[in-house]
């Protein structure tokens, strides 16, 4: 059984199409990368996948239910997580309360309960607190859980917010150009990175990427996008070949 | 730090537990005592209950402002709402044997009725934010201001009299606590981490599962409940209220405590309030010119402190135990098995 899938999945943006018929299927724990030139509409997917935008036609099913329509929240607490290009951490905050807040849908009291901070509440809030600590720790991250996330170096933001994510307990994750501005050294960690939190927390993963590398290394399939269109979808040799691609990405040069 | 060093710090953090409850008890204590026995000069406790009510209008604020990262300038109107309901309660409904004894639920159902205008005041708070939102709140105080002018029976602009001085020191205090300890609770849960998350980056916090119009009606709401307590409060001090006496330079007032003494933190709206009613009482000799160095003082505030004396940093005592040393808590236990 699918674990996410889009039909005919249309965006406009005040009569700009930025997505034009996309379909996708993704199977459980599978790994498939999203490709394609700056401006294709690989964020925007990864937007109305999530609910920060409403698609404009088409359907999105996630575990057997239609999602077009819910709100970020209520499609978070479905099981699909995400992060984000430019790394969108809460920066005052500590590492520790970044991954405390990612358990707000989990949370089993009311606001009464939170407000007179009955023993319901404790019991609740302590076992918050021990999970996010174990995450921290199982990503290596825990010496840092009383810094403020804004003093951690590059590197640790984007694993923070990897973890952030993994706190809400997704099925699904959605990593948005987890690679960007890293060297090849943190590129190649990061690759081992990605492919063991997938075997360890049972994740299906979907990524954008403009790092060649890591993509045809790690995904199994590929899609790749222009304007809006999907081009092409296959596996990483596949597309290495594609003349259409090579077109869209050499700028014609597969002609000469 | 080494195991050892770590569970004793857990161990003694744990024994000073029971510290906050006390010291509140004890200051409210102090309050009765004050008051039973007339300790400290008539013109003393007027000020400390200022002073109390300003802590209660800072806390209320704060919240919005300081830890939601939004921007209300209209909290004098749920302050006025608060005042009025209270008042007509004490002088036109309960009975005269029985105003001692109610006074505190004609308190109450002023911070209600402040809560449930909240409430209509959290729906735009979906749709918009910042600039956008402060002009709605604006336009909300502006109503209810000319909404009480044009009502009769409560006095019109000429405003309304009769409360008896119901607001006492030990009244005052009780409510003090009351703000300072459910809005503590509210930050330190998983609202008030969602209110946080809201400043830092609303989007972010919202895919991150959290439902931030629930956040958004909570935080209002709580928030306008306690502007009208101490808008009764007022009203019970002072025996006279006009719907001047809150207009935009009281939600002023309430902005620049909010500012002087720190966003985002409880210890800062403590002194905020603290510092600038007393800062407006021994300035009284200056007379007009009062008014001349206070903006000044502002001025000066906001070039070298933006976030206030304390803000966005809490005094530890004021953090409850399970959050401050969650991580020594945890590495302790972990350390254990």
């Amino acid at each position: 059984m699918a674990v996410l899938q889009a039909h005919q999945v249309t965006h406009h943006f005040n009569g700009v199409t930025a997505v034009d018929d996309f379909n996708l299927t993704l199977e459980p724990q599978e790994l498939v990368g999203i490709i394609g030139p700056n401006g294709a509409g690989k964020t925007t997917i990864f937007n109305l996948i999530t609910g920060v935008y409403r698609a404009t036609g088409g359907t999105i099913t996630f575990a057997d239910a239609g999602i077009v329509g819910k709100t970020p929240s209520q499609i978070t607490a479905l099981g699909i997580a995400r992060t984000f290009q430019n790394i969108r951490l809460f920066k005052e905050l500590s590492v520790l309360d970044n991954v405390r807040v990612a358990h707000y849908a989990r949370a089993r009291y009311g606001p009464l309960a939170a407000l007179l901070h009955r023993e319901g509440f404790r019991r609740e809030e302590e076992t918050i607190i021990g999970h996010s600590l174990d995450l921290l720790a199982f990503l290596k991250l825990d010496s840092y859980a009383d810094e403020l996330a804004k003093n951690l170096p590059y590197g640790l933001q984007r694993r923070l917010e990897i973890a952030r994510a993994l706190a809400t307990q997704p099925k699904l994750l959605l990593l948005d150009e987890p690679a960007a501005g890293m060297n090849p050294q943190e590129v190649a960690q990061l690759m081992e990175f990605i492919q063991w939190i997938r075997n360890e927390f049972h994740l299906t993963i979907l990524l954008i990427e403009h790092q060649m590398h890591l993509v045809m290394n790690i995904c199994e399939r590929l899609l790749v996008l222009d304007f809006g269109a999907t081009i092409a979808e296959g596996k990483p040799r596949e597309i290495q070949n594609n003349p259409r691609v090579r077109e869209v990405y050499l700028g014609g040069e597969a002609q000469t | 730090m080494d195991l050892s060093r770590v569970k004793s710090s857990v161990e003694e953090a744990a024994r000073k537990r029971w510290l906050l409850p006390a010291l509140l008890l004890s200051v409210f204590a102090l309050s009765l005592v004050i008051h039973q026995f007339e300790l400290l000069d008539p013109y003393v406790q007027l000020i400390a209950m200022y002073i109390g009510i300003n802590i209660i209008l800072t806390l209320s604020l704060n919240l919005i402002n300081g830890y939601m990262g939004e921007f209300s300038v209209g909290h004098a109107g749920f302050m006025a709402i608060g005042a009025y309901i209270a008042s007509f309660l004490t002088v036109k409904v309960i009975p005269a044997p029985l105003i001692v004894w109610l006074f505190p639920l004609a308190i109450a159902a002023g911070g209600l009725g402040a809560a449930v205008i909240g409430l209509v005041v959290a729906f735009p708070s979906f749709k918009t934010r910042g600039d956008y939102l402060a002009i709605v709140t604006l336009a909300f105080a502006m109503i209810v201001k000319s909404g009480i002018e044009n009502i009769d029976t409560l006095g019109g602009p000429r405003g309304f009299l009769g409360m008896e001085r119901l607001a006492t020191l030990p009244w005052v205090c009780f409510w003090v606590i009351l703000s300072l300890w459910i809005i503590r609770n509210l930050i330190y849960s998983r609202f008030g981490r969602g209110v946080l998350a809201i400043r830092e980056d609303e989007i972010a916090g919202e895919l991150m599962g959290i439902d931030t119009r629930q956040v958004k009606i909570l935080a209002f709401t709580v928030s306008s409940f306690f502007a009208g307590i101490a808008g009764g409060l007022y009203a019970h001090l002072l025996q006279f209220i006009n719907p001047r006496a809150f207009d935009i330079i009281k939600s002023t007032d309430i902005l620049i405590m909010v500012y002087l003494g720190g966003i985002g933190s409880i210890a800062g709206s403590l002194l905020g309030a603290t510092v600038y009613t007393l800062l407006l009482e021994m300035l009284r000799p200056l007379g007009i010119w009062r008014m001349v160095l206070i903006p000044l003082l502002l001025v000066m505030l906001m070039l070298f402190r933006p976030k206030g004396m304390l803000g966005l940093r809490e005094a530890p005592w004021l953090i409850p135990i399970r959050d401050r040393l969650a991580s020594r808590m945890w590495r302790a236990k972990k350390g254990a098995t």
